[in-house]
This record gives structure tokens, C-alpha cells and sequence, in this order.
């Protein structure tokens, strides 16, 4: 079976510009540097990160918001990028967003049947004119929000809601991938969950395919299939759930994994805490070598000198892209 | 590092008849034009040296208005204090008069915010700020303050902070920012911090960062901490004790390990079972049905039993009082014996 999504070493960088009238370029943010995946039918990629790593501009890209700079983005093995015209606007029906702030991502000036359905503008093969506002009323339901809403604007709804309704506007058009953004970010604790859920049970209806992009490690565990970690514009570890939070072999995942709080005092004692020290180096001038090594505490001159490849490595099966990859279990259970 | 989790070996409480910072049946209501929202309606939590006390709470919990009540800055008009104390030492801060409140602030109660960026002064050097503080209330001349502004910066981890002390807040990154910022509240050594979602907007490994800092601060002064968040993690890793608090009350107090081991509110017990846990595989996640309340129109009885699946005709009948329970906890549910033997 073909994955759904293929994407080889996927390369978006911004030039960093000085200068008024004539600007030279001094540089480049190096913002996606080479990511490579698959994304499978039914499946959900969970990509975790700090701010910064580039996981944001990765979903820009996959969107066709952005050019990439080098890197090939195969949906159902065609290149996206050569997409023109009707091949472009079918992509845009399959691939559809879901973003993180429910406040600026919503037109106030639009009711919420007016934004769900706008997507049928322009795809009216999708639903006739007629069956438009029947259509809306569904996927109301289907997100959880009472069908009656229609003619409301988005201000009279909480933060959870408007994010159902950010969700509905995505399945609009039934597409067969959603990139969510931090979709649960901006929600308090108790709707978080509520979101959550009802991805879940999206997915499962729909046979829908997510590529879940996320800071928060908690949220990605409990949606993701596979979960692919990255670091200054690279993948560094990509596996199975299991694998990256029971047997992580790149010191960086197992950090992050480390400083995650768990809400259980009684593992405080237990828990294994390994600290970073100073800070994410700068995307425009990323350290030679491994991105990592100058915050790693492993490092040695191989990983100022090589960069290290993201394969298997020994210990685990999954590929990692350390030098001195190695099996530590960080979090209890 | 200095496991925090350590019981403090704590002195005879006779030379202590006061709590150190105790907030009695406090009161707030902001006036608006869409009619008068009770942001507070009664919060009781008192907090003690070399104690560290979690506040937590969702988004329009009450949280926020409650730190900036006790530190005297709560925005008057649209927020008005309608009843109840602030007590440190044993003194009404809320009776007492401005000179005195401005006495305090800072000397006896500092405070952090959540985002360093707006709280900081972005035309002045970093040094300058922390240094005002010791220049005006301390009388120090100008080079002893920076000296002192840099062993501040230099004791919260600034790395060279000789050369840092001059650059200005956005030269800092959010860490460091944040750093800065707990530099700034130590300066006049208060006896109270209170931290506002001091980590919640940044990553995990500098937010895990920030509160190793926090903690090994804390000990090594003794100070009373009060760490508001709404987020049960990093409670679970830090907090003695917790007020949870829902539409302006808190709901229940308890230790750190009772609270999480036995929740005796089903608002606890529910947002416990709702979040999601990096240590679990497969975990199911129980929602809370519906949204907090309106503060207009908080409902009648419980606050919470519009939301509670164990919601019964009385908790529509009136407020339930946050009674005590064994093991020093308190809870504002009508059944909560029955939550604390289930």
C-alpha cells in the first residue's frame, strides 16, 4: 500500500534580508531542513517540538502555503508542487487544517454557517446550492455543536467551541488528510479533552489521516500513531508511540520527555530528570555536525565533524539520528 | 539540586501566632457594563514560610484577581474588593494605608507575571529596572545598585551577567526574560513570592528549567511561595499544598499527595481524569461536559453542578460550605465523605 503522504527531504528556507533599497541576503532560516515521512491511511503523525524547530512551517509547507526550497511532497504518489489548476483545487479539497487560535482563525464578521460552508464556494461539487445549509447543519452535529447555531457569529461561542467549529469548516469539503496545528493548545483543561475526543472519533468515522502538530508531549502521545520528534529544522527520532516514549534513543527526546511534568506526586521521587542547560541555538547559524550537540551531554568530536543520519540505530529499531544512540527509559510506568 | 518533595524540618510555631499570608472570605466583583461579574466570593488560603502553595484553576477561575487583591494591584474601576481580608502577619493589608501597602509590596510580597515581555519596562536596560528598586527603597548610590543587579542575575542563572546587565528586556530570550523577572522580585528579599503562570509560556525543557530555579530558591530563603497555574503537572512536581479553585471559591484544599490520591471534589477528580498523561499508553479520557460559568450568572447551589456527574436535587439548593475533612483537607462538596471513602 502507497502511503497517503510522502514527503523526502522537504527544505524551506527564508533568506534573512539587510538593507532598505537594496537588499542583500546576509543569510538563511534555515526554518525545514531536510524531513523526511510517510503518512499512512487511518494513521495520525504526532510532530513534537519547542518553538522554533520548524514543525509549524512544515505544516505551511504541506499545505502548499508555501514553496519549498528543495524537497519533494507526494500525495497519493503525485508531487504536490506540480499540482496546477483543477489537479490543484482536487489537493485542496483532500488536505484540509485545522489551526490553533479559535479566536483570529474565525472571520467575526461571518455567521458560523457562513464560514463552515464557505468552502462549498468554491468547491460546489461538493454540495449543490440547495443542500448547502442542510449540509452545514450536519457537520455541526457531527463536531457536537447544537445545528440551530447556523446564524450565529463566532464571538457568542467559548474557545472550545469555535475550535468545533474550526474542525467542522476542515471536514467541510471531506477531505482525507487534516494537519492540525496546536489545535488543543488555546483551551483551557477541561476542553481539551473535549477536543481531543472528538478528533478521535472523527478520525475512526471518517478514516481520516492527521499529521498532529504539537509542543505538549501528553497530547501527542494520546493521539498519535507514530510521533516524530524534532529539533532546529530536523527529525531527529521518528517511531512508533511506543517506541519514542517506552524506548527513546536520542538524548534530545529523552529531555524533552524528562522535563515533561507528569501529575502524579508520588513519582517525583522516582522520576529521572535530565536538564538542559542554555538554550535553542539560531536556525540561521545551526552548529555543524549533530544540531544538538552543543546542549547534548554525549557529545564528542564525531558529532562536531558528521552529521548524524536518521536510521536505525542500535538498541532499537526505530531510526534516530544520534552518534551515540542508546535505550533510556525516562518516564516511569 | 534540592529535592523539594523533602519535608521541611519547621520550627515550633510559637513565635508565629499568624499565618504568614492568610486570605480570609475575599470578595471582588468587577462592575461592567454587562452587569456585575462575582469574580471572587469568598477565598480562604493562607500560605507559610518555606511552604509552597498551589492555586489552580482554569481560565475565569478567579485565580489571577485573587494574587493581584493581595498584592494592591487589582484595577479599580472596573475590579472593587466588597468584602473579606488580606492578612499578612496578622495585618489587614486591605485596611492598611497606601504607604504602608507599598511598604510591603516588593519588601514583604513580591510578585511574578506570566508574561515577562509586557511586564518588564522595554526602555530601560534590565539592570536599571532591578536596580531602581534598591536605589529607591534601599538608598543604595548607583554603582552598588547594579552591583547588586548583577549578583541577582548572576544568582538566577544569567550567564555572564556582568556584560547582561545593561542589555534591555527584548534582547533576552522568553527564558531568560523570565529569569530576569524573578531576579527583579528578589531584589528587596520578600518574605511572599506569588508566581503567575511563571512557565506557561514556555517550552517544556526551559519551563522545567524555571522551576528547578523557583524551588531551589524557595528553600534556600525559606520564602512562602504561592504558585498560581492550571496546570496539574507541574502542581504535581512542586506543591505542598493545593487550593482548587472554581468560579471564585476555592472548592477543596489538601496536601499534594491526598489531593491527587483521593480527590474530594468531583471538580478535581474530573479534571484529574480528563487530562491527558505522558506515562500512560491507551488512557481514556473523560471530558467535563459544558463550559465554566458564566460570572454574571454563576448557577444557583454548587457552582459546579451543572457539570458534575454526581449532581444531585440539594446541590441546586444552596452553596456548599469548604468543609474540613481528615488529614487537614477541606472540601466544598456536599458528598464528599463519599468521594474520600470510595
Amino acid at each position: 500500500m502507497t502511503p497517503i503522504l510522502q514527503v523526502e527531504d522537504l527544505v524551506k528556507h527564508y533568506p534573512v534580508q539587510h538593507g532598505v533599497v537594496f537588499k542583500r541576503t546576509v543569510g538563511h532560516v534555515r526554518a525545514v531542513d531536510g524531513v523526511s515521512f510517510e503518512l499512512d491511511r487511518g494513521e495520525t503523525l504526532g510532530i513534537v517540538g519547542e518553538s522554533g524547530c520548524g514543525k509549524s512551517t512544515l505544516a505551511q509547507v504541506l499545505m502548499r502555503l508555501e514553496p519549498p526550497t528543495r524537497g519533494r511532497v507526494e500525495f497519493h504518489g503525485e508531487d504536490i508542487f506540480a499540482k496546477r489548476g483543477k489537479a490543484l483545487r482536487a489537493l485542496r479539497r483532500s488536505v484540509q487544517m485545522v489551526l490553533q487560535d479559535p479566536y483570529t482563525s474565525l472571520n467575526p464578521r461571518m455567521t458560523v454557517g457562513d464560514i463552515v460552508g464557505e468552502p462549498f464556494e468554491i468547491h460546489p461539487e461538493v454540495a449543490p446550492r440547495g443542500e448547502r445549509r442542510r449540509r452545514v447543519q450536519e457537520l455541526l452535529d457531527v463536531v457536537g455543536l447544537n445545528p440551530e447555531y447556523v446564524n450565529r457569529y463566532p464571538h457568542q461561542f467559548s474557545g472550545g467551541q469555535r475550535q468545533r467549529i474550526g474542525i467542522a469548516r476542515a471536514l467541510a469539503l471531506r477531505p482525507e488528510v487534516i494537519i492540525c496545528d496546536e489545535p488543543v493548545s488555546a483551551l483551557d483543561v477541561s476542553i481539551q479533552a473535549q477536543v481531543m475526543n472528538l478528533l478521535g472519533e472523527l478520525q475512526r468515522g471518517f478514516g481520516l489521516s492527521y499529521v498532529f502538530i504539537a509542543h505538549d508531549l501528553s497530547v501527542v502521545r494520546h493521539l498519535s500513531d507514530r510521533v516524530a520528534v524534532m529539533y532546529l529544522g530536523k527529525i531527529v527520532e521518528i517511531g512508533t508511540e511506543d517506541e519514542i516514549y517506552s524506548r527513546p534513543t536520542h538524548p534530545y527526546t529523552q529531555a524533552l520527555l524528562s522535563a515533561v511534568p507528569v501529575p502524579d506526586p508520588d513519582l517525583r521521587a522516582r522520576r529521572q530528570r535530565i536538564r538542559l542547560t542554555g538554550e535553542v541555538p539560531s536556525p540561521v547559524n545551526p552548529p555543524s555536525g549533530c544540531r544538538f550537540r552543543t546542549r547534548c551531554w554525549k557529545a564528542t568530536e564525531i558529532c562536531a565533524d558528521e552529521e548524524p543520519a536518521l536510521v536505525p540505530r542500535r538498541g532499537d529499531h526505530h531510526p534516530s539520528a544520534c552518534h551515540h544512540a542508546e535505550v533510556q527509559r525516562v518516564i516511569p510506568g | 539540586m534540592i529535592d523539594v518533595s523533602e519535608p521541611f524540618v519547621s520550627e515550633p510555631f510559637v513565635s508565629e501566632p499568624f499565618p504568614l499570608l492568610e486570605v480570609a472570605d475575599l470578595q471582588v466583583e468587577f462592575r461592567t457594563r454587562d452587569g456585575v461579574a462575582r469574580v471572587l466570593n469568598g477565598v480562604d488560603y493562607h500560605v507559610d514560610a518555606g511552604e509552597t502553595l498551589a492555586v489552580l484553576g482554569e481560565s475565569g477561575s478567579g485565580k489571577s484577581v485573587t494574587a493581584n487583591t493581595i498584592m494592591g494591584i487589582l484595577d479599580t474601576p472596573p475590579g472593587f474588593v466588597t468584602g473579606g481580608s488580606v492578612c499578612y502577619h496578622g495585618e489587614d493589608l486591605l485596611a492598611a494605608t497606601p504607604d504602608r501597602r507599598r511598604e510591603v509590596r516588593g519588601e514583604g510580597i513580591a510578585m511574578i507575571f506570566q508574561d515577562a515581555l509586557s511586564a518588564l519596562n522595554p526602555v530601560y536596560s534590565v539592570g536599571f529596572q532591578i536596580a531602581e528598586q534598591v536605589r529607591t527603597r534601599r538608598g543604595m548610590d548607583r554603582r552598588a545598585a547594579t552591583r547588586r543587579a548583577v549578583e541577582l542575575l548572576d544568582m538566577v542563572g544569567i550567564p555572564a551577567a556582568g556584560q547582561r546587565v545593561g542589555d534591555h528586556p527584548h534582547q533576552f530570550s522568553g527564558g531568560m526574560r523570565q529569569r530576569v523577572m524573578i531576579a527583579m522580585s528578589l531584589a528587596l528579599d520578600p518574605e511572599v513570592l506569588i508566581a503567575d503562570e511563571p512557565t506557561t509560556a514556555l517550552d517544556v525543557t526551559v519551563q522545567a528549567q524555571i522551576m528547578d530555579l523557583l524551588a531551589e530558591i524557595q528553600a534556600e530563603r525559606r520564602m512562602g511561595l504561592i504558585l498560581i497555574t492550571h496546570d496539574l503537572g507541574v502542581v504535581a512536581e512542586v506543591a505542598d499544598r493545593i487550593s482548587v479553585m472554581y468560579a471564585g471559591r476555592i472548592v477543596e484544599n489538601a496536601e499534594v499527595h491526598a489531593l491527587y490520591r483521593t480527590p474530594c471534589h468531583p471538580y478535581t477528580l474530573s479534571l484529574l481524569e480528563s487530562i491527558p498523561r505522558v506515562d500512560l499508553k491507551d488512557q481514556e479520557l473523560t471530558t467535563i461536559k459544558g463550559l465554566p460559568p458564566n460570572l454574571t450568572a454563576i448557577p444557583p447551589g454548587c457552582p459546579f453542578h451543572p457539570r458534575c456527574p454526581m449532581a444531585r436535587p440539594q446541590c441546586r439548593e444552596r452553596v456548599p460550605d469548604l468543609l474540613p475533612l481528615p488529614e487537614a483537607r477541606s472540601s466544598a462538596c456536599l458528598f464528599a465523605e463519599e468521594l474520600a471513602h470510595r
